[in-house]
């Protein structure tokens, strides 16, 4: 264990520091002026993209896991926003590097880590939630095309997406994971309809697709017909990752401690009140122990080892941290925390308790707190699987 | 930057754990639970050759010269075999002379202390985790008098380490005139608690002033963190080895999610606390800025999940997890202990909050 900087690393870290310092006036409250300027700007630097090649417009720098870490760190303390982490350069673009065709990559990747192509994520169905691989939107073969039909649920930004990926079954006849297919598709191809989906928080973060005999290419299959569940399973881990991750989580937890210490109640500070004071503590070493977690998981990273046990708990223990946190504020602001919307005595916007609301829903979303314990009992500790029932 | 363990690390703990195996299987820990005149010497001495008595003494002085890290594995390992072994003095008491000792002093004991000839045990209870039933210590004119409770190996150490009200740490020998040991029975049998009394008794100052005292008391944090991690990753695999062999409504219990979830529970618990123990121990020795806080983090924390594991890992195993039969019980108490001495994590978070300037004053 040895946790200090190399000079060359100490270097790095100097230089990000003066890169934010020289930056500060092209964001504010964490949320740059001009997202696409932002982006153009960290991509430019190395503070985005950073390893992806420069053919497929990436910074094109080699994969160094102590510079994506000091990164990281060096953005939390100085409340800068990171550059744009949606679902098409999470996801996709990770995915596509994995296991698309040349032609791909270069199609697609560039204009979506500049900002220029949004993308939703077409997974879950109806029928189709944690079981994800009985899905049953199809594609029916046609010339060149496919002909998608069926529907897709849970999709966020398909309002304003350009494209989604989506998995689609191909081989009706194959076996429940065999069938499927990982496509791209087009979201203002006709027969497309995407109808918002409003949540408990007010607001429609997600959306139900219908698809009706869409004509799409089958030159937009990533990854091999028939092979689109193993695709998926690819992109699923990056988003388990991004589900977690502690540094988020870490500049919640400060947020948090400059609420509790700045607002007051009868002229007394939040901090003041010892019970809120012992859950901030519990919840801070619950924050410390993900942040070391994951320092344990980079390096283990770095020698190539197996993250193990260590790796499979983050996205169950980080989302549920991330709720405790918005509670813990909820809780400490009293008759103030039940305020939303708007009003002069909201706090933050009501990002508390919008948070409060819809981190139950990643509790929920990229495989359930259920099905991650599963996925830890039986890949992470050696369990059994349920067997299954009896065919009726 | 490495946040891992070296091969002698590891190397450190699995020889360890292999010589517990040999020299103090639960059978000798259950003979030492029932028989308070069994002292383990036998197993002690097994230990001191392995070189757990000079874990901590600088290797000028007969000693490994390890840090607290790895004295905070060897914790770990102790916790998961419930050895019956006073450990706390064995790291305190080098660390006390180190930061406070004189050359003398040093001379005098660093030596007997890596043989194992002298065990150690710090009597520091009361100004960390605050004073009862009269309890405290008052040094005056070179003797201190009072009484201090709570001492982990306190009824068999030749030397001991005796905080003082005013938060001072003072030597006093085993021998000293004046000095009276009981015998402080406990939950955890595996560990014997001492209450001293004090009656005048000659003690020789240690340097460093209520300082020391401070570094004891994080490290002492770390190694009882430490000793859960270790008792409570017992409790998880013999849960989950007892929810494979198992059969109930002819499947094996961990088939079933309302069992098997329990286990993933306990894993999602421990596995990033062992991180946090590792860095408080690592930041001890490395992080100054960070030492108290972590340290007080990993006392507090896993006494939490410790508790949880504890109790968890007992019901997955059914009814027989409560017999005296199946030995559960040592870690479910050895853990209970823990999460007590030094301060429950009540006491200790409302240290962590301090510390960081949360708390006004």
């Amino acid at each position: 264990m040895d946790l200090t900087l190399t000079p060359e690393m100490a270097r790095f870290r100097d230089e990000v520091r003066s890169f934010l310092d020289a930056h500060r006036d092209d964001h504010a409250h964490g949320a740059p002026k001009d997202v696409r300027a932002w982006q153009a700007l960290l991509i430019a630097n190395g503070y985005a993209a950073r390893t992806i090649p420069k053919d497929y417009g990436g910074y094109g720098a080699e994969p160094d896991i102590l510079k994506a870490r000091i990164i990281a760190e060096e953005f939390i303390r100085a409340g800068a926003p990171r550059g744009i982490a949606n679902q098409g350069v999470s996801m996709l673009v990770p995915t596509l590097l994995e296991v698309g065709s040349e032609e791909q990559k270069r199609r697609w990747i560039g204009p979506t880590l500049r900002g220029e192509i949004v993308w939703c994520q077409g997974y879950s169905e109806p029928g189709a939630g944690s079981d994800l691989a009985s899905l049953q939107t199809r594609a029916v073969e046609d010339g060149d095309d496919f002909l998608i039909s069926g529907s897709k649920l849970w999709t966020s930004t398909a309002q304003f997406a350009d494209m989604m990926f989506c998995l689609v079954r191909t081989e009706p006849q194959a076996a429940k994971h065999e069938g499927i297919s990982y496509v791209l598709i087009p979201m203002d191809t006709p027969g497309i309809e995407v109808r918002p989906l409003k949540t408990m928080t007010g607001q429609a973060e997600f959306n139900e697709v219908f698809f009706t005999d869409v004509r799409v290419p089958q030159a937009n299959v990533v990854g091999g017909r028939g092979r689109g569940w193993f695709v998926a399973n690819t992109t699923l881990k990056h988003e388990r990752g991004m589900l977690g991750d502690p540094n988020a989580t870490e500049a919640r937890l400060g947020s948090l401690i400059e609420l509790l210490t700045t607002e007051t109640v009868d002229g007394e500070r939040l901090i003041d009140n010892p019970v809120f004071r012992d859950r901030l503590m519990q919840l801070q070493a619950r924050v410390f122990a993900m942040k070391f977690n994951g320092l344990r998981l980079l390096t283990a990273a770095v020698s190539g080892e197996p993250a193990g046990l260590a790796g499979l708990v983050v996205k169950l223990q980080g989302c549920e941290l991330n709720h405790q946190i918005a509670a813990l504020a909820i809780d400490a602001l009293g008759e103030a925390g039940i305020l939303y919307q708007d009003g002069p005595h909201l706090r933050a916007k009501g990002a508390w308790q919008r948070n409060y609301m819809f981190d139950l829903g990643l509790i929920i979303g990229g495989g359930t707190a259920q099905i991650q314990k599963n996925i830890i009992a039986e890949r992470g500790l050696g369990l059994p699987r349920e067997p299954s029932p009896a065919k009726a | 930057m490495d946040f891992s363990l070296t091969p002698d690390q590891r190397l450190l703990q699995d020889s360890l754990a292999r010589t517990l195996a040999e020299v103090s299987p639960l059978e000798r820990v259950r003979r030492f639970a029932d028989d308070p005149t069994d002292k383990a010497a036998d197993v002690w001495r097994a230990l001191s050759e392995f070189g757990l008595a000079g874990l901590a003494v600088p290797e000028g002085s007969g000693g490994l010269g390890l840090g607290l890290l790895d004295a905070a594995l060897a914790s770990e390992t102790l916790g998961q075999a419930v050895a019956p072994v006073p450990f706390l003095g064995v790291v305190l008491a080098p660390l006390a002379l180190m930061h406070g000792g004189s050359e003398a002093q040093r001379a005098e004991w660093l030596p007997k202390l890596a043989s194992g000839e002298v065990l150690a045990a710090a009597a520091i209870s009361e100004p960390i985790a605050g004073a009862r039933d009269g309890a405290g210590v008052v040094a005056e004119g070179g003797r201190l008098s009072g009484k201090a409770m709570f001492v982990p190996g306190g009824l068999a150490a030749g030397l001991l380490l005796v905080a003082d009200v005013a938060g001072h740490v003072h030597l006093v020998r085993g021998d000293a005139e004046g000095l009276a040991r009981s015998f402080m029975p406990s939950i955890d049998p595996t560990r014997r608690l001492a209450e001293l009394g004090f009656d005048a008794v000659a003690a020789e100052p240690l340097a460093g002033g209520p300082q020391l005292l401070a570094r004891l008391r994080d490290a002492a944090w770390v190694i009882l963190a430490a000793d859960t991690l270790g008792a409570a990753q017992a409790m998880l695999d013999k849960a989950v080895a007892y929810a494979q062999e198992r059969r109930q409504f002819g499947r094996v219990i961990g088939s079933f999610q309302a069992v098997k979830h329990l286990c993933a529970e306990m894993a999602a618990e421990l596995e990033p606390a062992r991180a946090l123990v590792w860095y408080a121990a690592y930041a001890f020795d490395h992080a100054p800025d960070d030492a108290s806080l972590m340290a007080a983090h990993a006392k507090a924390h896993l006494s939490e999940i410790g508790r949880f594991i504890a109790r968890t890992a007992t019901e997955v195993h059914g009814g027989v997890g409560m017999t005296d039969l199946l030995g559960l019980h040592y870690w479910f108490k050895r853990i209970g202990v823990n999460r007590q001495l030094l301060g429950g994590p009540e006491k200790v978070r409302e240290y962590a909050a301090r510390v960081q300037g949360l708390v006004e004053v």
